[in-house]
């Protein structure tokens, strides 16, 4: 979808990072790149929403507080439904990562917007601080009980080092799953949808019957478009069921 | 990135995918920057995430509630109000009716009582009256039933002196000749 449009047929241009403001430090390149801005524009657009709507304190919601409202209640259903009320206290968490991640999908969507989550480094970050906060707490809550996590009660003396091991694998695979799915799931709706996207533009130069066949990938675009709207939905809150998920062991290792 | 400007088909697309240095993800350089940003931008919104808005929209929604339960509580209240204030009516309204009807029984007795006591004081004076009449009859009776020897007496001189001719008898005798006649 985004792009820059004397690229038009490059599908991969969209994911192409540049320098806004070059910024380096100890050798090590920290620019402002256009991913940086996106990211501080997914922060100031979701945090503008919630602040501004909510900003009369209605009793009676206005349409902008209500769906502040929602957004607040239907992340603290997912979380108290997998991880229970002890797991409110991991809220602030889990309702940033999910308005960031829905609200960074979404501005995806517009076109010659950057999609900050389609980025594997982006995703992995994510990942890794659900995975480092499981992991941090449960030691922390439950010292070396944390560690009943990988042997599971009521599994026989003699498989529990083989389903030890392969609960360790499964640990362990969880932020590479968590970043995988999300990044490879925007990377791969914004190609498709560049690639037919191309091909309209590309069959209508050439003449009348290429504007005729045209409408095949148009429609098919339009398609992949409302799909991509679903996607940038879901995969933000699978990202968050799955964090709430992960929590839970956290706080209950013994399962 | 040095790809084929221009060129749409899908080998050339797969080509660049399959190229990891020229592909933006996997680009390593880029990386320290992008977690730098993210670290920054994710970390002021989670500070205004747990600092202002989730709270303010907590606060909300447990404002609402209460005031729903308080609202809810009010209203169960002056309903009983209401229901107390039907049942005090309805006694108060069943007191006077009783109130009324025992009123006016009272003045029912009073006034026959009065009527009663009216009566029988004209029964008594007419008693009294008739008593007296009575009295004077009798009296009149016994007057005239005294006379009745004197007129006796004259008449018989007077019968004795037209059948005799003659003088008249002596009024003693005719007197004791009467009375031994009246006896």
């Amino acid at each position: 979808m985004a792009g820059n449009s004397g690229n038009a047929i490059d599908p991969i241009h969209q994911f192409h990072i540049s320098k806004i403001f070059p910024v380096e430090i100890g050798g090590v390149d920290f620019s402002f790149t256009n991913a940086s801005l996106f990211m501080v524009v997914t922060v100031a657009v979701a945090t503008l929403f919630l602040v501004l709507s909510t900003n009369r304190r209605g009793l009676v919601p206005s349409r902008a507080q209500l769906m502040a409202e929602m957004s607040y209640e239907f992340v603290a259903a997912t979380l108290r439904g997998s991880a229970g009320n002890e797991g409110m206290r991991f809220f602030p968490l889990v309702f940033s990562l999910f308005m960031f991640v829905f609200v960074a999908n979404m501005l995806g969507m517009f076109p010659y917007f950057f999609t900050v989550t389609s980025q594997i480094i982006v995703t992995f970050a994510l990942a890794m601080l659900v995975i480092g906060t499981v992991t941090i707490y449960g030691f922390f809550k439950h010292g070396a009980g944390f560690l009943k996590l990988f042997v599971p009660s009521g599994v026989p003396i003699g498989v529990i080092p083989l389903v030890s091991i392969i609960e360790v694998i499964s640990f362990l695979s969880r932020p590479v799953s968590l970043s995988v799915r999300l990044f490879a799931n925007m990377l791969a709706g914004h190609i498709t949808l560049k690639v037919f996207a191309g091909f309209v533009v590309m069959l209508t130069g050439a003449g009348a019957v290429g504007i005729a066949s045209a409408i095949l990938p148009l429609a098919l675009t339009v398609a992949i478009t409302a799909l991509e709207f679903l996607v940038a939905f879901l995969q933000a809150y699978v990202f968050t069921v799955l964090t709430c998920m992960y929590l839970a062991d956290a706080l209950h290792p013994s399962h | 990135m040095s790809n084929t400007q221009g060129n749409l088909n899908t080998t050339a697309e797969v080509g660049i995918v399959e190229d990891s240095s020229s592909f933006p993800p996997f680009d390593s350089t880029t990386f320290p920057s992008q977690l730098l940003w993210l670290v920054l931008s994710f970390g002021v919104f989670y500070w205004v995430m747990s600092k202002v808005v989730l709270p303010r929209i907590g606060g909300i929604l447990e404002d609402r509630r209460d005031r729903i339960a308080g609202d809810m509580a009010e209203a169960s209240r002056l309903k009983q109000e209401t229901d107390d204030a039907i049942a005090s009516y309805e006694s108060a309204l069943a007191n006077a009716r009783q109130k009324a009807s025992s009123m006016a029984q009272d003045a029912r007795a009073k006034v026959k009582a009065e009527s009663e006591s009216v009566r029988a004081a004209a029964e008594e004076q007419l008693a009294a009256k008739l008593s007296e009449a009575e009295q004077s009859i009798s009296k009149i009776k016994v007057e005239s039933l005294s006379h009745v020897g004197e007129i006796a007496t004259e008449t018989t001189g007077e019968l004795v002196k037209a059948l005799i001719g003659g003088r008249a008898p002596a009024k003693a005798e005719v007197s004791k000749a009467v009375d031994a006649a009246l006896k």
